[in-house]
């Protein structure tokens, strides 16, 4: 189990728990990303910058921290 | 009846709003697009009912003023029109089954149905419109297609019965998808490969610095063409021969031949100097301005259809967060380079105060709108790199530098990026030129009402010497501190108004360069122009205005003064 921050990019995952607060739960839940979801990591930027994630036709952009508030299992 | 337009943001509700009301509003390729809520009329067997495009929402429960605003706007409607991104069924239908619950009548526009093919999706359509109990009427909006249908089927949506639970609201969803819709995802497909490598850091910098440079090209190119091939004929073989007739029915030296058709020099109208109404005041946002601004918007909106603009929001966003702000922020500040009147409009689009405080505040400052860039064309253009080079590379370290102190002096949270990027979409562009002529017909009609009063203006402040009393008490600032003319105060005071007049009323001092740079500077960044201060102050509160005219009156005097000495020490 690793964070999206960590992820390798170009590898697939299911999220296995999101440790943010209620709000963040929410945004990620409208677009469909909730656990057990799959999402594929596209990139991340430097110093800093947001990490990209593919949700089934879905692409997103989430900050530095709220990428390291989610877990995931590799598959 | 009312009748909303709702849906996920980016789905297309304005070009739905569009085909249905035949009023134009702005549509784009990314979510927040409308932030403000558009009303049109439909008619549907003659009679006329209210159509309200509201602003794009995940869910019913807000997550920020903007969200509530358009929530709050749901129970006000008689008839909800779901707007629905075919592509992206899983996400549409979770508001889908909130909006159930308000038991309108209700009734689905399945939006982009014409894509799905495309990337491996179908749809059974009959199929979820039973299973929702609401009839679900596939368009494409772009193209009109099944338009006429769904407004044929608006009288007879009724509320739905689909009961659930909203625990298992996205249970519910699966459920549902996974009877209609059958995905055969093309894996690794070119258009996946490009969108890819324009978000990865290494391909995508280098991208977005070649796409920047390509814009600005072009807007110099289109612009200047404009100016040469078509406005400046027109004006010098048409209206000058009217001008000089016009001038000889009115005796030359009269106030009335000065205010409608100002000093001639050597028997000519010159345009940029003679400041008449009909001459320079029409001449300034018409013939030098007005080719700029529509070269620009032509060029951002093919950025903005394209969907590149949320890609060089993610790209920009790490820079961004150093000055309290997040990649969205670069939205803002585009729309401001165009003319800082939407760019004040879109700071909507974040979240927080100490985000829009800062935003705004950076945009009046350091963004300088197309009229006045256009104007600094004209003026420095002849100097090249020297001089056009060192106001814009100055302004933007001021921008950044005061981004920067922003960040660590304004109370408040700037919340991280959280953005949806949509798919690349070919421009379509019979509703880009809409969008590109809706702009600068809101452009000349700002501008030129504008552009006339300050002529007006400064020919009364002119002869009554109202100006020359002005220029005395300011004279120490200006002499001592920024090394101008003490005459410079009066196209200072000019720029509250337009800021290309300005510019115009600079020309016939005969400035140094150096002198030429630092009044670019100033008249950039001391106030952003009236009409922007008075958006500004809708959005900020008073408070928050005069303390961001504050630091743009402090940070003027310190960058126009150091500039100053550091140009003259560079320059001679």
């Amino acid at each position: 189990m690793v964070t999206v921050l960590e992820m390798q990019e170009g590898k697939l995952g299911i999220i296995s728990s999101i440790n943010g607060g209620v709000g963040l739960q929410k945004k990620l839940e409208n677009m469909g990303i909730s656990k057990g979801a799959e999402i594929f990591k596209i990139s991340r930027q430097w110093l800093k910058g947001p990490v990209i994630i593919r949700h089934g036709n879905t692409e997103l952009a989430i900050g530095y921290n709220m990428a390291m508030k989610i877990m995931v299992d590799i598959i | 009846m009312k009748i909303l337009l709702i849906g996920n943001p980016n789905v297309g509700k304005s070009v739905v709003f569009n085909r249905l009301s035949g009023v134009d509003v702005i549509s784009s390729n990314y979510a927040g697009t409308t932030v403000d809520v558009t009303r049109g009329y439909i008619t549907i067997n003659k009679f006329r009912h209210e159509l309200i495009d509201v602003p794009g929402i995940y869910s019913t429960e807000p997550s920020c003023k903007a969200e509530e605003i358009a929530i709050d706007l749901i129970s006000e409607g008689d008839v909800l029109i779901n707007v629905v991104d075919a592509t992206n069924l899983e996400r549409s239908l979770n508001l889908t089954l909130q909006l159930i619950r308000y038991n309108k009548p209700i009734i689905i526009a399945l939006n982009m149905i014409d894509e799905i093919n495309h990337i491996g999706i179908s749809i059974n359509i009959d199929l979820l419109s039973k299973l929702l109990q609401v009839e679900c009427i596939p368009v494409c909006a772009i193209t009109g297609e099944g338009i006429n249908h769904l407004v044929n089927k608006i009288p007879q949506s009724e509320p739905s019965n689909y009961a659930y639970t909203d625990k298992e609201r996205w249970n519910e969803v699966g459920k549902i998808l996974s009877q209609v819709q059958t995905v055969k995802y093309k894996h690794h497909s070119f258009a996946k490969t490009l969108r890819d490598a324009s978000v990865k850091p290494i391909t995508g910098i280098p991208f977005l610095v070649i796409v920047l440079m390509v814009m600005f090209l072009l807007i110099r190119v289109i612009g200047e063409s404009l100016i040469n091939y078509f406005f400046s004929p027109l004006f010098e073989k048409f209206w000058s021969p009217i001008m000089l007739y016009l001038s000889g029915l009115i005796q030359n030296n009269t106030f009335l031949h000065d205010l409608l058709i100002g000093k001639l020099s050597n028997g000519q109208i010159d345009y940029g100097d003679s400041f008449g109404l009909l001459t320079t005041g029409l001449y300034v946002p018409i013939g030098s301005v007005l080719p700029y601004v529509f070269a620009f918007y032509l060029v951002l909106s093919i950025m903005e259809d394209s969907g590149y603009l949320p890609r060089a929001a993610v790209m920009v966003d790490n820079i961004m967060h150093k000055m309290g702000l997040h990649g969205l922020a670069i939205i803002p500040m585009l729309l401001g380079l165009g003319c800082n009147v939407p760019g004040a409009l879109s700071t909507r689009l974040l979240e927080t105060r100490k985000e829009k405080f800062i935003a705004s505040t950076l945009l009046s400052i350091a963004v300088p709108c197309m009229a006045l860039q256009a104007m600094l064309f004209g003026m420095l253009g002849e100097y090249g790199i020297k001089g056009l080079g060192i106001v814009f590379v100055t302004l933007f370290l001021v921008w950044l530098i005061i981004g920067f102190l922003l960040r660590r002096i304004i109370k408040g949270t700037s919340p991280e990026i959280f953005l949806e990027i949509p798919p690349y979409r070919i421009p379509f562009f019979k509703g880009m030129f809409k969008k590109v002529f809706t702009r600068v017909r809101w452009f000349l009609k700002e501008a030129v009402p504008f552009v006339l009063l300050g002529v007006l203006i400064a020919n009364l402040l002119y002869t009554s010497g109202i100006l020359e009393i002005i220029a005395r008490f300011t004279e120490p600032v200006f002499v001592y501190l920024l090394g101008l003319p003490k005459e410079a105060s009066g196209a200072l005071i000019m720029g509250f108004l337009r800021k290309d007049l300005a510019v115009g009323m600079l020309l016939p001092l005969s400035l140094s360069l150096r002198q030429l740079i630092v009044a670019s500077v100033v008249l950039a960044m001391y106030f952003p122009c009236v009409a922007t201060f008075s958006v500004l102050l809708k959005e900020l509160g008073i408070k928050d205005m005069l303390k961001s005219t504050l630091v743009m009156l402090i940070s003027t005097l310190i960058v126009g003064t150091v500039l100053n000495y550091i140009l003259i020490l560079l320059l001679n």
